[in-house]
């Protein structure tokens, strides 16, 4: 039985796996001390389930649990990371290498950095979406002190080349930071060998709860970072704040799913994925947007060329799906990113990112890709630019009455 | 963005979808609106010997509002002489939709496209005129 | 299972069952990202919708003058460094027993060029009413003084407060984090410019907070990114948690009456009691909150006392949460002049709503049989 609407959104958020949601409950009822509270048991009950979760978290990307810090999601780590390095190491340098792509989390953060002095590089990537090394080496200055790069776009899927960038990052004592919310049960993460100092989690995007993310900070060799939000000194005084343990029971738990069960899952993920990859470039006229080989099993990232985004969301809304990223998607801009890989703004406009996850079914995906093909062909036989394509007239050649 | 019910009607079963044939005599095509603006409309009219519009018929590239306003407006210049037609405002387009302000763009670009329907039309005429 | 006598409700709270069952569903099915435009989205959009106007109505605000945040901490945060982000440097000024949040937030200004002032309390934990004035005289850009001390319960006046202040060109805050549910918090009745609170003092989630802000404060975001809460605080919404805090203060408000009477009267035997084995309870001739109680004894170590309570069974508190691992007297003792080593015996009980009578009488029983001995150890001793 399908439930509508399907959900293919889930870069977007998660659902909470029930394990997760199970190892949850018993901290939103009689365990539910505050870890900071010393002298008694509910507080100590609390520490010890958040050092638990700690260690699991640690472990998905091979890190010491010293090296994660609680935050409330991963908006705030890559603001605590980029903010943090940038104003700590800033008697070395004031210069910040980011890409184009990055999380509006990291895009913001670099323009408020600027408002405070700072000199930011936005580089382009690629029309596959990925970043060019020989571009990256070019744009190193001898006052760069962060660079941030993220593992897994939100909204094509694709992975940078980490490795490399963390290689020529250490090689000049530049702190790197990698925005991995997209990345956690994804892709293999690795900090032992991975030469990134910084890294920020999201636990909604991995099955997790809403409200809880982590940043990595490497010990090995050591990397500071100025607070960002003080108080009682909670996190070794990188982030004040009372720790909120259900939430971070929950982060855990879903890390430690992420780590036994991705092996398995991901191979599964990609077998949907590419059932709808190949049932959708079926229809005329539709371009996969991003490189397709480097890129997560989970994520689709298509325009339909010669119909409008809008009316294509509408068109569709049995299925639950993104039209760019969901924090972008309030407005009608058309996706930066897609812009950033070349794309012109009727494309962007027309894109639609399916995302698949954990409790994805095979029939969720063969009735989306009939859907598709159905409202296309509606859409396209109402549409005039349709006509003239099929007409054989160059759209780029026809003067616009713009109004 | 919540839609209404007509919008979503128009929607969902657009009225006179299509395309008079290119030999057809009394035909004005309007095509207003730009792929980069996210919306192009091509309305046409046609034309009979009294000088009202008999029939007409639309094709739109955008939103749900701007293809609801143009459903719309085929059915509404039918039977319409041409000065008649051309007194549809996009105010009524939007009130008949219960647009939201971000939409009323929509609604002139209905307007705009009877507009350039007429003027085609007419300028056809004159050329024949000759 | 062996569970201990909560008797500190001031550092968290039980989780109000009501308010776990609200919040499961947005555990469950309901698991959209606020920001999106289907239907998982516009149901979470919803459901933060209805808790926003549940946390405005408590105090008293308008919902656009919400934002949420993940917990006092970072709304305290969120006042002070982001109004001061907005403003060319001047003085700010914090009572002398505020939060570390809001004091170390405050000192954090001194960077940017801030002066910094602290204005003293009187030896009850009052804010003195002439270094108030010494303080305002300076015209401080931003002032914070917490309505409820989370040490000692003692209440301040923030109304004349605020209103000097503001009189004076402040921006004016309070910490309302321990006020919320116990005394009235009225935002327009107060005249302050913002607001904390937060969910897990009012027996809501840990995770979420909020600060209430007047629009006339102009504030720039700690957290830059997507734009949420209209673009004063980024990242995707703590949706379940929201939802919880929504219920909370509904409920914090509509139990306020009856919980504070209840309170009171089990803050009376407790102190009775108290006053019997000799302790000196701190701000007792001031107002203070009906659960709280912050004492000592002479002679006692205060770490020490906690260690024997907690293994008879009962969970209090040997200063504020946050800085338990601090070994450092209380900061609220020592503004208001108590001797380093007479706070260093401090002790908090916080009591509440699930708190007995019962519970109560058999507390000062065991604290009667554990003084006894520590008493006799100490006399041994010396």
């Amino acid at each position: 039985m399908l439930k509508f609407p399907i959900y293919l959104d889930y870069s977007a958020t998660t659902p909470i796996d029930p394990r997760v949601v199970d190892a949850m409950i018993p901290y939103l009822s009689e365990h539910f001390g505050n870890p900071a509270s010393r002298s008694h048991a509910y507080g100590w009950e609390a520490e010890k389930a958040v050092e638990l979760a700690r260690a699991d978290v640690a472990a998905l990307v091979n890190a010491d649990p010293k090296e994660i810090v609680w935050t409330s999601g991963a908006t705030e780590s890559d603001n605590l990371a980029i903010k943090g390095a940038a104003q700590f190491y800033q008697s070395k340098g004031k210069h910040i290498i980011t890409l184009k792509t990055e999380h509006k989390a990291v895009l913001d953060t670099c323009r408020e950095l600027e408002r405070q002095g700072f000199e930011v590089t936005y580089l382009d990537v690629q029309e596959d979406g990925l970043l060019n090394l020989d571009a990256f080496r070019a744009a190193l200055r001898d006052d760069t002190t962060v660079v941030s790069v993220m593992m897994v776009n939100n909204e094509v899927g694709v992975i940078q080349p980490i490795e490399e960038i963390g290689e020529i990052c250490r090689e000049r004592g530049i702190i790197f930071h990698v925005d991995a919310a997209q990345a956690t049960g994804k892709v293999d993460i690795d900090l032992q060998k991975l030469k990134v100092d910084l890294m920020s989690f999201s636990a909604h995007k991995t099955y997790g709860p809403k409200g809880i993310g982590a940043l990595y900070v490497r010990r090995k060799p050591r990397v500071r970072l100025i607070a960002q939000m003080h108080g009682g000194g909670h996190e070794r005084g990188m982030r004040s704040g009372t720790l909120a343990t259900h939430q971070i029971v929950g982060m855990g738990v879903a890390f430690r799913l992420a780590r036994e069960e991705m092996a398995t899952e991901n191979v599964r993920i990609g077998l949907l994925r590419d059932r709808l990859m190949n049932g959708l470039t079926d229809i005329e006229a539709t371009y996969v947007n991003g490189d397709i080989a480097k890129r997560v099993p989970h994520n689709l990232n298509i325009s339909f060329a010669y119909v409008e985004g809008e009316s294509l969301i509408m068109a569709i809304k049995d299925v639950a799906v993104s039209s760019g990223s969901a924090c972008t998607s309030a407005s009608l801009e058309p996706s930066y990113v897609l812009r950033a890989l070349g794309r012109n703004d009727e494309l962007a406009h027309s894109s639609i990112r399916f995302s698949i996850g954990r409790f994805t079914t095979e029939e969720e995906v063969d009735y989306t890709i009939d859907l598709l093909h159905r409202k296309i062909n509606k859409l396209r036989e109402l549409s005039p630019l349709w006509e003239m394509v099929q007409e054989g007239v160059d759209l780029n050649t026809v003067q616009w009455a713009a109004h | 963005m919540a839609y209404s019910d007509k919008v979503l009607d128009h929607y969902e079963n657009p009225r006179n979808v299509g395309a008079f044939g290119k030999d057809e005599s009394g035909v004005g095509t309007g095509m207003v609106g730009a792929p980069a603006c996210g919306d192009v409309m091509k309305l046409q009219i046609k034309v009979n010997g009294q000088g009202v519009i008999e029939d007409a018929k639309f094709k739109t590239y955008g939103c749900g509002s701007a293809i609801a306003s143009s459903s719309l407006v085929t059915e509404w210049v039918k039977g319409k002489s041409l000065d008649e037609a051309l007194e549809i405002k996009n105010t009524a387009i939007a009130e008949e939709l219960a647009l939201p302000p971000v939409k009323i763009h929509c609604s002139i670009l209905a307007e705009d496209a009877i507009k350039a329907a007429v003027a085609d039309y007419r300028k056809h005429q004159e050329t024949k005129g000759e | 299972m062996f569970a201990p006598v909560y008797f500190d409700h001031n550092a968290t709270t039980p989780l109000d069952p009501q308010v776990r069952e609200a919040m499961l569903p947005y555990l469950g099915a309901r698991f959209g990202n606020a920001s999106s435009r289907h239907e998982y989205g516009r149901q979470a959009r919803a459901a933060i919708d209805a808790a926003r106007a549940q946390v405005a109505a408590a105090v008293g605000a308008h919902p656009t003058e919400v934002i949420f945040t993940s917990g006092g901490s970072e709304a305290n945060n969120l006042f002070l460094k982001g109004a001061a982000a907005t403003m060319k440097p001047g003085r700010v000024a914090v009572s002398a027993i505020e939060h570390p949040c809001v004091r170390e937030a405050a000192k954090r200004l001194v960077k940017q060029g801030w002066q910094f002032d602290e204005i003293g309390v009187d030896a009850q934990g009052v804010v003195d009413e002439a270094a108030f004035a010494k303080v305002m005289d300076g015209r401080p850009r931003l002032v914070s003084v917490m309505l409820a001390n989370n040490e000692s319960g003692v209440l301040q006046s923030i109304a004349p407060l605020a209103t000097a202040a503001r009189a004076q060109g402040a921006f004016f805050h309070t910490d309302a984090v321990q006020a919320l549910g116990k005394v009235p918090v009225d935002f327009r009745a107060l005249g302050v410019n913002a607001l904390t609170v937060s969910g897990h003092k009012i027996y809501g989630p840990i995770g979420v907070g909020a600060l209430v802000i007047d629009k006339r404060v102009e504030v720039a975001p700690l957290i830059d990114g997507g734009g949420q809460e209209r673009g004063l605080r980024s990242g995707t919404e703590n949706l379940a948690a929201i939802v919880g805090f929504g219920l909370a203060c509904e409920l914090a408000e509509s139990r306020r009456a009856s919980d504070a009477a209840c309170l009171t009267q089990l803050k009376a035997k407790l102190e009775s009691g108290l006053g019997g084995l000799g302790a000196r309870v701190f701000s007792a001739g001031a107002a203070r909150l009906a659960g709280t109680s912050f004492f000592a004894f002479d002679g006692i170590d205060g770490e020490t006392l906690v260690g024997k309570l907690d293994r008879a069974g009962f969970a209090c508190a040997s200063g504020s949460a946050c800085s338990s691992a601090n070994p450092e007297p209380s900061k609220t003792l020592l503004a208001m002049g108590v001797a380093p080593e007479m706070a260093r015996g401090a002790i908090r009980i916080s009591l509440g709503r699930a708190t007995t009578d019962d519970e109560v009488g058999r507390f000062i029983g065991v604290l009667t049989e554990e003084l006894k001995r520590l008493r006799g150890l100490s006399a041994m001793a010396s």
